[in-house]
């Protein structure tokens, strides 16, 4: 099997199988990083680059490590030493750096829908490392590589998202993704911070964490901005986590076994209590090794798709 | 020289001719409107299967001159204007300086006469600089030549300047033009808000944003009982507030815009950036809303607010694109498509809202064809189809949505004061 698009921009638009594949890929790539000699030569003679408007440590040395593990030769480029400075365009940059041998482009940008338009540009790969409050497919990915390992598969499941859905990018992309592969997807938050319509990806929609969170087999905190609060989009952090903070008391209502997962950096004692980041039922350190896995699984399906397309 | 049309299907709805007729032109203006007209020594233009009108009339266009020639200029823009049957436009003031003084208007009256295709009537700002601030010197734009007011582009934000404005403007019978916006609810929006700018990612802005300004200029117009026009129509809410506010006998006139009633907010996925204008496309209640003030004459002015933007602009992201997009060479077909062949307006009601209303909203004596007037006509065929290609626009911009649509309605011939500007479908 190949993934049908040469990019990966977003999980709307994928299928379930691709999704499945991509995650099973995973499973193999997590041996490596566990192992003693984290060096295989999947991408060996492939050029990656991460090309990161906004700032990012984890996501972007998750794929930085991926491509080395991998043996690839891998650069960075952020939008403080780049040209952008200069007032080129994303079009030209991405020409640029397609023109050196590229053989995936890995972006990470504050407005929606510029890796779309970056992949219509380039030859290369494109991968969305996350695009506004569009899409951060590769989290996503991470997030049910995760709830499967846990939970043994994710069909069937019932899936909270609780929190600031609105500026959220990983819930956008978790809804499409976590509803093909059959799981129940209920998001809960401020009444300002749920964008509109949103009903209409097939989430359900609640007011209250309580809820929203009955009979989860899965719940996952969204980090809050805490500027967000100077927009006048809740009054203060400490009504915020009142009301939709994640807490053992709010977790009752849970089941008992359910999974606490967050895409990270969390702020503690707000979207969760310390107890519950640091209890047994949170995987949110294994979320993090399970980042470099899924990315290594991606990397190596989009080169590899670029390189066997004679054979197929 | 003198130009003989015959056997065209003549509407005029002014005076309610609705039939086939010759019409002869001589020395600019028209001579003669009968039957069976003979002339040998004339130019011959046979109309037959057509539909012969006023020159269509466009109370809202972006120029761009001075200060964006790169996008447009009176001379392409005018151009572009004639091919799609424009004959009169009444251009916005938001050009570089802002049209906001004596000097400007003149300059934009002059560069006209000189190069443009068709008549320009140039609208004056509100406030200077469009700031929205102090009042300009709206008697000095009157007397220069200015047919409307408008601050287009921005909202007059202050309630109190806006009441200022009408009272003032008031004094010099001239239009006021309201571009309905409160931008802190439009906030940081680049689309409509809804499920289509949630899925995409995209900030929003709500149909609210329009709703809440037409509100307040319906009541500010009612309170200094001085006419307003509202531009750009887009909402279901909007539409239902100036049809109570008409009934109420509010002098308010608006206008909404081909878009708005033939494209919804789908238009923008994947990211479509030609399809980014201000106010946004909205969804298929409102279009259907904006079809009904059409039909109930709520809406009496079809505007194309033709914006023209550069190819760079618009191969952006999405939130940094320029808003809006080029109207001319679409206007009629759209029109035709949408409203006429699907029976929500007849060919009279059409001339009504594109060549009549514009006219006398902008006080100028146009829209209207009968004898002694000058010989501004447009030759449209309402059956034929074609394919719009933006690559063949003369507009300098080539910022449509449209681009690759089959759509009825063909402008085969402008006329401008007594002059063939396009002929079979030709620009000459």
């Amino acid at each position: 099997m190949n993934l049908k698009s040469k990019d990966l921009l977003g999980l709307k638009d994928i299928s379930a199988e691709e999704i499945d594949y991509i995650l099973e890929t995973a499973k193999t790539m997590k041996y490596i990083i566990t192992s003693n000699n984290k060096r295989t030569p999947h991408l060996q003679g492939k050029s990656i680059i991460t090309l990161f408007y906004e700032n990012s440590t984890r996501t972007r040395l998750s794929f930085e490590l991926a491509s080395k593990y991998m043996s690839a030769s891998a650069a960075n480029i952020s939008a403080s030493d780049s040209s952008v400075l200069k007032g080129e365009t994303l079009i030209d940059t991405g020409r640029t750096i397609d023109r050196m041998g590229t053989d995936v482009i890995i972006i990470r940008h504050p407005m929606s829908g510029a890796p779309q338009l970056l992949a219509k540009h380039v030859k290369a790969s494109v991968i969305n490392a996350g695009d506004g409050m569009h899409e951060h497919p590769t989290q996503a990915l991470l997030d049910m590589f995760t709830i499967k390992e846990k939970k043994g598969g994710i069909k069937g499941l019932k899936i909270a998202i609780i929190g600031d859905v609105y500026h959220s990018r990983v819930a956008r992309s978790n809804i499409w993704g976590m509803q093909k592969l059959g799981a129940e997807v209920c998001v809960a938050g401020p009444a300002t911070l749920l964008p509109p319509g949103i009903e209409k990806t097939g989430a359900r929609v609640f007011s209250t964490v309580q809820e929203a969170l009955i009979d989860a087999d899965v719940v996952m905190g969204l980090r809050i901005q805490l500027e967000r609060q100077k927009k006048g989009l809740f009054p203060t952090v400490r009504e915020y986590s009142r009301f939709f903070g994640l807490d053992d008391k709010r977790l009752l209502f849970a089941k008992e076994n359910a999974l606490v997962i967050h895409p990270g950096p969390v702020n503690r004692g707000v979207e969760l209590s310390s107890t519950v980041i640091d209890s047994d039922r949170s995987a949110i350190d294994e979320q993090v090794t399970n980042g470099v896995a899924v990315r290594m699984a991606l990397l190596y399906l989009l080169t590899r798709r670029s390189g066997n397309e004679n054979l197929n | 020289m003198r130009i003989l049309i015959k056997n065209g299907h003549l509407v005029d709805a002014k005076t309610g001719r609705n039939g086939i007729f010759d019409i002869l032109v001589r020395n600019g203006k028209i001579a003669d409107i009968g039957n069976d007209f003979e002339d040998t020594n004339c130019d011959l233009v046979d109309a037959s299967g057509l539909y012969v009108i006023p020159g269509l009339v466009d109370a809202h266009c972006h120029l761009r001159d001075p200060g964006f020639e790169y996008k447009e200029d009176i001379e392409s823009g005018t151009r572009s204007a004639a091919k799609g049957g424009f004959t009169s436009i009444a251009c916005m003031p938001n050009t570089n300086p802002a049209a906001d003084s004596e000097a400007l208007i003149k300059y934009i009256i002059n560069k006209a006469r000189s190069d443009g295709f068709v008549n320009v009537y140039p609208i004056g700002t509100i406030t200077k600089g469009q700031k929205g601030e102090e009042l300009a010197e709206i008697g000095e734009l009157k007397f220069a030549g200015a047919v409307a007011i408008s601050d287009d582009g921005k909202p007059v934000k202050s309630s109190s300047l806006m009441k200022k404005a009408l009272q003032y403007a008031s004094m010099f019978d001239i239009t006021v033009i309201s571009h309905c916006e409160d931008v802190d609810l439009a906030d940081e929006g680049v689309m409509n808000e809804g499920y289509q700018s949630t899925i995409m990612g995209l900030k929003g802005i709500p149909a609210a944003a329009e709703e809440t300004m037409v509100a307040r200029d319906l009541i500010l117009a009612e309170y200094t009982k001085v006419p307003v026009h509202i531009a750009h129509v887009s909402t279901a809410v909007s539409v239902e507030l100036i049809r109570n506010a008409k009934k109420r006998g509010v002098k308010v006139t608006c206008e909404t815009c081909p878009h708005y009633f033939s494209l919804t907010e789908e238009a923008c996925a994947d990211f479509n950036t030609l399809a980014k204008v201000n106010p946004p496309l909205r969804t298929d209640a409102d279009v259907e809303a904006i079809k009904e003030g059409l039909k109930d004459d709520t809406i009496d002015i079809i505007a194309t607010d033709h914006a023209p933007h550069h190819k760079d602009e618009k191969n952006v992201e999405f939130a940094i694109a320029a808003n809006g997009m080029v109207g001319f060479e679409t206007a009629l077909p759209l029109a035709v498509t949408h409203l006429v062949r699907p029976g929500i307006l007849s060919m009279d009601r059409l001339v009504q809202k594109m060549c009549v209303n514009p006219s006398e909203i902008l006080s100028i004596s146009k829209g209207v064809l009968d004898v002694g007037r000058t010989a501004d006509i447009t030759i449209i065929d309402l059956d034929e189809e074609a394919i719009i290609e933006i690559d063949k626009f003369s507009s300098k911009s080539k910022n449509s949505p449209f681009n690759g649509h089959r759509l009825f309605g063909t402008v085969n011939y402008t006329i401008v004061d007594g002059k063939i500007v396009v002929r079979e479908k030709v620009l000459l």
